[in-house]
């Protein structure tokens, strides 16, 4: 047979020897690229996991190195920290407590009054007015106030807000310090939120279409779809963002302690001064010689720390219980 | 589950390696003689940075000031990275105990606090005395026109505004001098509150560095507070008149700064001016101190960078004085010039006094 067929097409068989070494160098050449290219797929997870690994490291040691650091006030204070009322850096007696309430006030504060102003916002941008110049424009401006440093805001609340709320404050008949809680949490609620409005936003524009003409198609009204199938769908996005909103607040720094009064007692009302952990540790760090001052800020570092983590577990947990439902 | 395992231990050991060489190339700076290092006092650091720049331009050597806050130069003094620190108070024994060797206080200039208010059609100095100052900063005068102020400045109307009070809320020099000024006075003061850095003051509004207490100051109605000489002049604030020992009641001034420094002072120079015993003395003054330790052979320094040190800082408490004033800054009076010679006089290297 082989014969046969040799003999009726001796090109055949020239071809087809040299197509079987071609065949077998390209079969080769290309077993070669695979290879290369299993490498280079490799390497590159190998990177990407390496590179998420190093961010847990890093995170991880912050813990660590805070832990560690913050020893020397445990031992010398124990539970005390926690619920001492008296920072006194002479005697060496170190309470977070008031800083604990002016952090937690001012942010939860700064909270409800940004909640209205950026659910408008996502829906307004996400129901209303998804495209066009308007909701370019307002977008952009949004952004914009996220993108203001944050000392800025702490100018414009010195030179503008504070003679205000020293005006109203006089009006009420209170002290007219102007600076206090109140006036560091309407700070914060302007600078917080560009967070929830920009991820409610994009959480509203994705409701689907099919969900809300089903609604307008049963008669109805647009407030109606709103409140009844547009936020109940995005509740988990908005709630994210209402989440990264309170963890911008919590951390916030310069444009709080240039307003709050920075006192270390108890605000006793509203329009008082007060005092965050973020802003203690800003003042005092540069200049606090002593082992156990020094020691005692880096334990209330750790402390917003916890908190922090404490704040997003929960609010996770909550998120997951909304996207279950 | 041993590939994850191995991946940490791989990114731990890059990371770490990542550090270490970041920590070993600080090490290298400041090796060249030419250049010395300094830290510390943000109060001083006006009049540094002209006498530094006024002293290269005459013998070429480069001095590099970090105003980090007087903790932060003693640290570095402690750490050994800085030649020289510039602190606002003396050591405290903690302090003085971690720095292992002995280390000099020089006088370099002093300062005064002045207690600065903003009383709605007040323009004139308010008296002052001492039980009454401390009075307001304890809480326990609470308004302007109450009889204790009233009694020291008949012929002043003054209106009845609540007192809101004003300090420092980072830990700063002033607050030192200022609290130890209050300490001495009153001992309601010292046994309630004490002095230092920075204390737990018992009412009032915290403001960071001096211009945060004259920002509170100028923008808040009723407000009393206390800043730098300097502050108070530049930008014009109304300045108290406190009553010193001799019952004077002195304002703010240069001149008054130094007559508080005239007196004498003890071998280290490590003293409090507050409450001064001389004569037109303004009371709430203090000094900032340059300090280096005593036996300059320590971590491998050189004779000669040694020696550049000293001969710096020696022309600083001698040529230097004259552009204290323009900056109002209090020059060194002559006792406390001739302790702050026979202080620079005692350093040595491997013994041997450095400056004849």
């Amino acid at each position: 047979m082989d014969n046969n067929q040799s003999n009726i097409y001796p090109q055949n068989v020239f071809a087809g020897k040299y197509l079987n070494k071609s065949l077998t160098v390209k079969a080769a050449k290309t077993a070669k690229h695979s290879n290369k290219q299993i490498r280079v797929e490799k390497v590159f997870k190998q990177a990407l996991v390496l590179i998420a690994l190093s961010m847990v490291i890093i995170v991880l040691s912050i813990f660590f190195t805070l832990v560690v650091q913050s020893l020397p006030s445990i031992k010398a204070l124990g539970w005390k920290f926690l619920g001492g009322k008296t920072w006194d850096p002479v005697n060496n007696v170190f309470g977070a407590y008031p800083f604990l309430i002016g952090t937690l006030i001012t942010s939860f504060l700064a909270l409800v009054i940004s909640v209205p102003f950026s659910f408008a916002i996502a829906i307004f941008l996400g129901e209303y007015y998804p495209k066009g110049w308007l909701s370019e424009l307002l977008k952009n401006v949004i952004e914009l106030i996220a993108a203001i440093p944050s000392v800025i805001y702490g100018f414009w609340g010195v030179f503008v807000l504070v003679p205000i709320v020293r005006d109203l404050e006089t009006k009420f008949g209170i002290l007219p310090y102007g600076i206090g809680i109140f006036t560091a949490s309407l700070i914060l609620a302007v600078m917080i939120v560009p967070y929830a409005a920009s991820l409610g936003r994009e959480v509203v524009r994705m409701v689907p279409s099919a969900l809300k003409e089903g609604a307008y198609s049963l008669g109805a009204t647009r407030f109606e779809v709103i409140k009844n199938v547009v936020v109940p769908y995005a509740k988990s996005g908005l709630f994210a963002g209402i989440l990264l909103s309170l963890g911008r607040a919590l951390g916030e720094t310069m444009a709080v302690t240039m307003v709050i009064g920075n006192s270390p007692l108890i605000p006793d009302s509203i329009f008082a001064p007060g005092h965050t952990m973020a802003s203690v540790i800003a003042n005092e760090f540069t200049e606090a010689a002593d082992t156990v001052y020094l020691s005692s800020l880096i334990e209330m570092g750790l402390l917003l720390f916890l908190v922090t983590v404490v704040i997003n577990v929960i609010g996770k947990r909550i998120i997951k219980r909304f996207t279950n439902e | 589950m041993n590939y994850l395992l191995k991946k940490i231990k791989l990114s731990a050991a890059v990371l770490l390696a990542a550090s270490l060489l970041g920590a070993n190339t600080l090490q290298a700076q400041g090796s060249d003689d030419n250049t010395i290092l300094g830290a510390g006092s943000t109060f001083v650091y006006p009049l540094f940075s002209k006498l530094f720049s006024v002293y290269n331009q005459k013998t070429g050597l480069q001095v590099n000031y970090q105003s980090i806050g007087s903790g932060g130069g003693i640290l570095q003094l402690t750490n050994k990275t800085v030649d020289f620190g510039d602190s606002d108070a003396p050591l405290t024994d903690d302090q003085a105990s971690k720095m292992g060797a002995p280390a000099l206080h020089i006088p370099m200039c002093a300062g005064a606090v002045v207690i600065t208010y903003n009383l709605p059609g007040i323009t004139a100095n308010l008296n002052f005395t001492p039980a009454v100052l401390a009075n307001i900063f304890l809480g326990t005068v609470k308004m302007w026109n109450d009889p204790s102020i009233v009694a020291l400045n008949k012929g002043i109307s003054i209106p009845a505004f609540p007192i809101i009070i004003a300090h420092r809320t980072d830990g700063s020099g002033t607050t030192n001098i200022f609290t130890h000024y209050l300490s001495a006075v009153s001992p309601a003061w010292a046994s309630k509150v004490g002095s230092g850095g920075a204390v737990n003051w018992p009412a009032g509004l915290g403001g960071k560095g001096s211009e945060g207490v004259a920002g509170l100051v100028k923008q808040t109605p009723g407000t009393i507070g206390y800043v730098e000489l300097a502050y108070a002049m530049q930008n014009k604030m109304t300045q108290a008149k406190i009553q010193n020992t001799k019952g004077q009641f002195v304002a703010p001034s240069v001149a008054s700064t130094i007559a508080a420094s005239n007196i004498t002072l003890p071998a280290d120079s490590k003293i409090f001016i507050v409450n001064s015993a001389a004569a037109n003395a303004y009371p709430i003054a203090g000094f900032t101190w340059a300090l280096i330790y005593k036996e300059q052979n320590y971590s491998g320094r050189s004779a000669v960078r040694a020696q550049k040190l000293l001969q710096l800082l020696w022309w600083n408490i001698h040529e230097g004085q004259q552009y204290c004033e323009p900056l109002t800054y209090a020059p060194l009076s002559p006792a406390a010039t001739k302790t702050a010679e026979a202080i620079l006089k005692s350093a040595t290297y491997n013994g041997k006094a450095i400056l004849k």
